[in-house]
């Protein structure tokens, strides 16, 4: 990481961490505003919320493995998470599973080389009386069909073209 | 982006006349509203069913100036859809039984601690909160009541569903990682930050206001002995109008199916993966804590379900989901889920089979939190109601 990039994350840091207090309790409120920035929580993030926070770096990583909605790798710009529940896996999960990992080229759990989409399976998402459905980002899809993942992931493409250039330059 | 339930039947909280139930219940003492709530016999909605004015009472009684009242909106059990449901059409329902609960114990801070997933949920419940607070509805001298304070935060979770059990809850809002407490001591003593704190689950909450606003007697005169009131339902799976269904506690399982469309189920999961898979010969069995406790979740399993695929998907939530810190529960939920793979292969034999129940059943009495203790459950109902069904396989379609 460039030395610039390095001082603006400690810098995005110090913000959250006024933000929110340098109690404990602030934790999980600063770690997923880095994980909603930055795509993950780096090793030198979880160093610099310990020593904000006063608490040993051992007990942020502790907390980022603890929940699956923090990662200590980095994710896609689009973390797609398809729901995995009984009512989903009935109503057709299998094969818009697939078919996502057809289309994207990755199997779940994993990025792609282009840092665009990550694919991840999800508990219960609450939408189970219309499945199967998934999660892009903060965003939900249901009734979703093998078919539909195309247009899905077009989307996305759509909206990354147009937003890249600017995120690049914010980072 | 927001999506009706597929069905769904008239709901009383949509007859409630907006912020009668708060109005109601802040002319009264906080013991009197605590009495009204005991009095009414509700039990927590979220599934546990424990009597909310009882909870109250105690915390009631803690002596503590920083007392939290905690929103579990941690709605996680797979098959549950109503609390989304209720916080996106009846959000000011909630908060009005949130801050009666406030008033009743004597706390100035309120919690929502909002599941992940429903992260689009959390602007709409931030509105609400600055509406109140303009209409001084919270914030300071609530209803002109002089140093009645309360006021609202949403704090989200990060995805784990063992943070809905609430002393995980409670680590999880103290940032640290969501693993169940021993209790004694309970919230209500020791809570957040060691103060005392009462944890609600949504609905809970919505019908606090509502039975103010409508009568105590008239939320009795609905349920049973032991469970008045109504409860809201959520239905997925094989039946032909799945959605959120408002049935007065007590309701048979067939009653249910008929007015779902679900009438050729062979079973039915009640109570979501940590609850109890009922077959077609208990169909008369009844939806109430006398009988069959549960939080809301149904699902539909038609003639012809694999039920052994039923099991193991819900082993497979429960493997991923437990917190890792007690054995019985960690290691268990994995036997168990191995157990599921020879049978599928066709290769597990009777005798391994009741050993692996016994197993199950050791999982419940040992656990140290809900997730363990009922972990096992879809494994035995379907080892037990489905005997036939999973044994001597033959038909290899493993993947």
């Amino acid at each position: 990481m460039l030395v610039t990039k390095q001082n603006r994350l400690e810098a995005r840091i110090r913000e959250w961490v006024e933000q929110f207090g340098r109690d404990r309790s602030a934790l999980l409120p600063i770690l997923q505003e880095i994980q909603k920035k930055y795509t993950y929580i780096s090793k030198h993030a979880m160093q610099v919320v310990a020593h904000e926070l006063d608490i040993h770096p051992v007990e942020v990583y502790g907390v980022v493995t603890f929940y699956s909605f923090l990662s200590d790798k980095p994710q896609g710009k689009f973390v797609i998470r398809l729901c995995s529940t009984i009512s989903c896996d009935m109503a057709g999960r299998d094969r818009v599973a697939r078919q996502l990992q057809n289309d994207l080229g990755i199997k779940f759990g994993e990025t792609t080389p282009d840092k665009k989409f990550s694919l991840e399976w999800s508990s219960c998402l609450g939408m189970c009386d219309q499945g199967p459905a998934l999660l892009i980002n903060d965003e939900i899809f249901t009734q979703v069909t093998p078919q539909k993942c195309h247009e899905l992931l077009n989307e996305c493409k759509k909206a990354f073209a147009s937003h890249a250039v600017r995120q690049e330059a914010d980072q | 982006m927001w999506k009706k339930p597929s069905h769904s039947n008239p709901l009383t909280f949509s007859t409630i006349e907006p912020e009668k139930g708060m109005t109601e219940a802040l002319r009264l003492s906080p013991a009197e509203i605590i009495e009204n709530v005991k009095k009414s016999g509700m039990r927590g909605r979220g599934g546990a069913g424990f009597p909310t004015g009882m909870k109250w009472q105690f915390a009631a009684e803690a002596k503590d100036d920083a007392k939290i009242v905690v929103c579990n909106a941690d709605e996680g059990e797979p098959g549950t859809f109503k609390d989304r449901y209720i916080i996106k059409i009846f959000g000011n329902l909630m908060i009005e039984g949130m801050t009666i609960a406030a008033y009743a114990i004597g706390a100035k801070r309120g919690i929502i601690y909002l599941r992940g997933e429903y992260s689009y949920l959390r602007p709409l419940l931030e509105n609400l909160f600055e509406e109140r607070r303009q209409a001084g509805k919270l914030g300071k001298n609530i209803q002109g009541i002089e140093g009645f304070e309360f006021d609202i935060e949403v704090r989200m979770g990060s995805g784990a569903y063992v943070c809905g059990e609430e002393t995980a809850l409670i680590e999880s809002l103290e940032g640290q990682r969501g693993e169940p407490r021993n209790r004694p001591p309970f919230p209500v003593n020791t809570g957040f930050q060691g103060h005392s704190t009462i944890v609600n689950n949504v609905e809970s909450f919505a019908w606090v206001a509502c039975m103010f606003a409508k009568g105590i007697n008239w939320f009795k005169s609905v349920g049973t002995d032991k469970s008045t009131g109504l409860k809201l339902f959520s239905v997925s799976g094989d039946c032909k109008q799945p959605g959120i269904y408002e049935f007065p506690l007590g309701i048979k399982v067939s009653k249910l199916l008929e007015a779902v469309g679900g009438e050729d189920a062979k079973a039915v999961q009640i109570g979501g993966a940590a609850g109890l898979l009922i077959p077609r010969s208990e169909y008369e069995r009844t939806l109430a804590y006398e009988d069959i406790p549960t939080g809301g979740s149904i699902i539909v399993f038609g003639p012809d379900r694999d039920m052994l695929m039923v099991a193991k998907n819900f082993l497979e939530f429960f493997v991923h989901e437990s917190c890792g810190q007690c054995t019985p529960c960690r290691e268990g939920n994995e036997k168990l889920l191995e157990g599921i793979k020879m049978l599928e292969e066709g290769h597990c034999s009777m005798h391994y089979l009741n050993e692996l129940i016994a197993l199950g059943e050791t999982m419940r009495l040992t656990s140290k939190c809900g997730l363990g203790q009922t972990s096992s459950n879809p494994f035995i109902s379907v080892a037990t109601h489905f005997r036939d069904e999973i044994l001597g396989r033959t038909n290899l379609h493993v993947s």
